[in-house]
């Protein structure tokens, strides 16, 4: 027994090295460099151990505002993409003609480069002195005033920028909502109907609680990818997300690591420890709140 | 409520395009269903059975014909007005609900002058729940049941809206042969103390004559004979009911009818007096066979096999259709062993002729 159980360990050698050395010592790094106070790259010295990155970080005007925007863009762009992917799911799967080109449709966004997809929100969004964009266009059709969405006022910029983010990360939930949604047996939906079971109850008692497990991942996953929202923000503002008002957490890390600012690499790991710790919280909290609610 | 199927017709569109071939899954089914009997619908599989059963219960809409419940037109009505209910194959439980949830389910659905007070509700659930004797497993879900269980539960989850009209799809097929004994037996009992009419599909030949008060034997989409299991047993009107029903399965040899005497080889096994010269195919049923040293007919003796109260001979014949002749006499029959061919006489009810081409039956 005893030999066996070395073996065990044995062949799980390999994958602890690699987890090891990529995954576990990375992260302990980051925590030790968090509370070395007044580090060097250069000369790799620090002049104590100390809770003071901390303070720096929760005390920048810039953190707090990076903080508050990826609040924001979490809080509105899991529930409406989730959302909006749940309905359109249910309306592809409820189709039957044109469903695959419909289907290729929304899944275009997921192939497409990031930074190709900013290029063409800016031609859509941004006024310059040739002309408005193309929705200030349909704005003004409707009697509106042009805005200026890529440097105009805040709530213009945060618009643009949830706008983004929903429609980049829908195909994924689309895509893995119609797959749970074929998944489900027909057999409980001819039981319910010939019980005379109204199609809306049909879904809420029958259709959601059979793929809430995947409703579930798609939030997690959502919460977590929302958080570590950066590129999008560099897409559609540029790199000096500080300067536009517009910078994530994630970015405000980079930032602190390669940017005008850079070579604080103390900093970065505190504001990425911060990070690290409302993530967990949050899906502590997911996990929580899904145990009521999600039937495997 | 007695059922009234009327040249009842399904139609399926071929799945090959190219060939515009229509599948008739159901065809022209003309047949009256007695109020409070219980029916049971047999045949192979892909004999349309099912699609009769989801055609009554309105899942599926028929290509031509129309279905009574008792004086109403239910045709047209979709499944939920007619007052159905379904058990099907794997149950269809609701898995995230416990049993009292998914048998409360069909009552939450009435709506209007039908609507139910949550203890009225409470009363039919347990009521529907003490019929079927699963009161105690109220709160599980369906997944820590077992499948016996679940069938209790599927049977209660069907019969709490109180239906004109009860319909089991292969009710027993996903039970072991123990729990399908029992199941079986409880399924009569629901059914007598209930009285609803009761249909039943099944491809088990033991399940339905065991259990039912009618049996209707079909084939390709096509009726081939209703009526009582033993009336059904004893007078099959073609070689298919009669191959289909009873176990061990009938023997059948090829024969011929010659100057009013009934051939297998040349042995001469029955007097058919009127039926005209012809060759047939002889149906023997295993019970049918009397051990008698100068019995009219002979085959190659293979072995033996006690069961018991009785005995199954098994034998050969260049004349069987089958490779074996299986014959069950009384056990207390001495049979020498050793002995290369045993000679039997026929006892004349258990044995039918059919026509060589058309299979069916010619009566003596």
């Amino acid at each position: 027994m005893e030999k066996n159980n070395l073996k065990g360990w044995l062949y799980l050698l390999p994958a602890f090295l690699f987890l090891g050395a990529f995954m576990i010592y990375p992260l302990i790094d980051v925590f030790v460099y968090s509370f070395e106070e007044g580090y060097n790259s250069a000369s790799q010295t620090f002049f104590g151990v100390g809770t003071y990155n901390y303070s720096y970080v929760l005390h920048d005007p810039y953190f707090l505002q990076a903080v508050k925007n990826t609040f924001i863009l979490v809080m509105i762009t899991v529930p409406v993409s989730t959302g909006l992917a749940l309905l359109i799911s249910v309306a592809l799967s409820s189709i039957k003609p044109l469903r695959d080109l419909f289907q290729t449709v929304y899944f275009l966004p997921y192939v497409t480069n990031t930074l190709a997809v900013g290029l063409v929100f800016m031609i859509l969004f941004k006024k310059t002195p040739y002309s408005d964009g193309l929705v200030n266009l349909l704005i003004n059709w409707f009697g509106g005033n042009s805005v200026d969405f890529i440097e105009g006022p805040y709530w213009a910029k945060m618009f643009v920028l949830c706008f983004y983010t929903v429609w980049v990360v829908m195909p994924f939930k689309i895509l893995i909502l119609t797959s749970a949604l074929a998944s489900v047996n027909q057999v409980y939906y001819n039981a319910a109907r010939v019980d005379g079971t109204s199609s809306f109850r049909i879904f809420r008692k029958i259709t959601l609680p059979m793929i809430s497990p995947m409703i579930f991942y798609l939030v997690i996953t959502g919460f977590i990818g929302a958080f570590k929202a950066y590129s999008d923000a560099v897409a559609l503002f540029g790199t000096d997300l500080n300067a536009a008002e517009m910078n994530t957490i994630v970015g405000y890390v980079y930032d602190m690591l390669y940017g005008d600012s850079g070579g604080y690499p103390s900093y970065a790991s505190a504001a990425a420890i911060i990070l690290f710790t409302i993530v967990l919280t949050i899906t502590c909290i997911n996990l929580l709140v899904s145990k009521k609610h999600v039937h495997y | 409520m007695k059922i009234v199927l009327q040249h009842l017709t399904k139609k399926f569109p071929s799945r090959n395009r190219k060939v515009r071939e229509e599948v008739v899954a159901v065809n022209d089914f003309d047949f009256e269903i007695p109020n409070g009997k219980l029916v049971g619908l047999l045949g192979p599989s892909g004999c349309g059975k099912s699609t009769t059963l989801n055609l009554i219960c309105g899942l599926q809409k028929p290509t031509d014909g129309r279905i009574f419940f008792g004086e109403d037109d239910v045709t047209d009505l979709p499944p939920e007005n007619r007052g159905v209910g379904l058990v099907f194959q794997n149950y269809a439980l609701y898995p995230h609900l416990t049993v009292e949830k998914n048998i409360r389910f069909p009552l939450e659905n009435l709506k209007g002058a039908d609507k139910l007070s949550k203890e009225q509700m409470r009363d039919r659930v347990y009521e529907a729940a003490r019929l079927v004797q699963i009161e105690e497993l109220m709160d599980r879900k369906p997944s820590e049941l077992s499948g016996g269980q679940q069938q209790r539960v599927a049977i209660a989850r069907a019969l709490v809206k109180m239906p004109r009209v009860l319909l089991l799809d292969e009710p027993l097929s996903n039970l072991d042969a123990r729990l399908r004994l029992q199941t079986r037996e409880e399924i009569r009992r629901i059914q007598k103390q209930t009285q609803i009419t009761t249909v039943f599909v099944t491809h088990d030949q033991d399940e339905a004559m065991s259990i039912s008060d009618l049996i209707v034997v079909m084939k390709d989409g096509i009726v081939q004979q209703i009526g009582k299991p033993q009336e059904v047993y004893d007078n099959p009107v073609n070689l298919f009911v009669a191959k289909f029903l009873g176990t061990p399965p009938i023997n059948v040899f090829d024969g011929r009818v010659q100057d009013g005497r009934l051939y297998i080889g040349e042995d001469a096994i029955l007097d058919t007096k009127g039926v005209p010269d012809q060759e047939v195919s002889v149906g023997i049923r295993p019970e049918g066979f009397l051990l008698q040293e100068d019995g009219p007919m002979h085959c190659r003796l293979s072995r033996l096999e006690v069961m018991g109260r009785d005995v199954s001979v098994v034998s050969a014949s260049e004349y069987s259709q089958n490779p074996i002749i299986r014959a069950i006499i009384n056990a207390e029959n001495s049979i020498d062993l050793n002995a290369e061919t045993i000679r039997f006489a026929v006892k004349p009810q258990k044995v039918f002729i059919f026509n060589k081409e058309t299979e069916e039956r010619i009566l003596l």
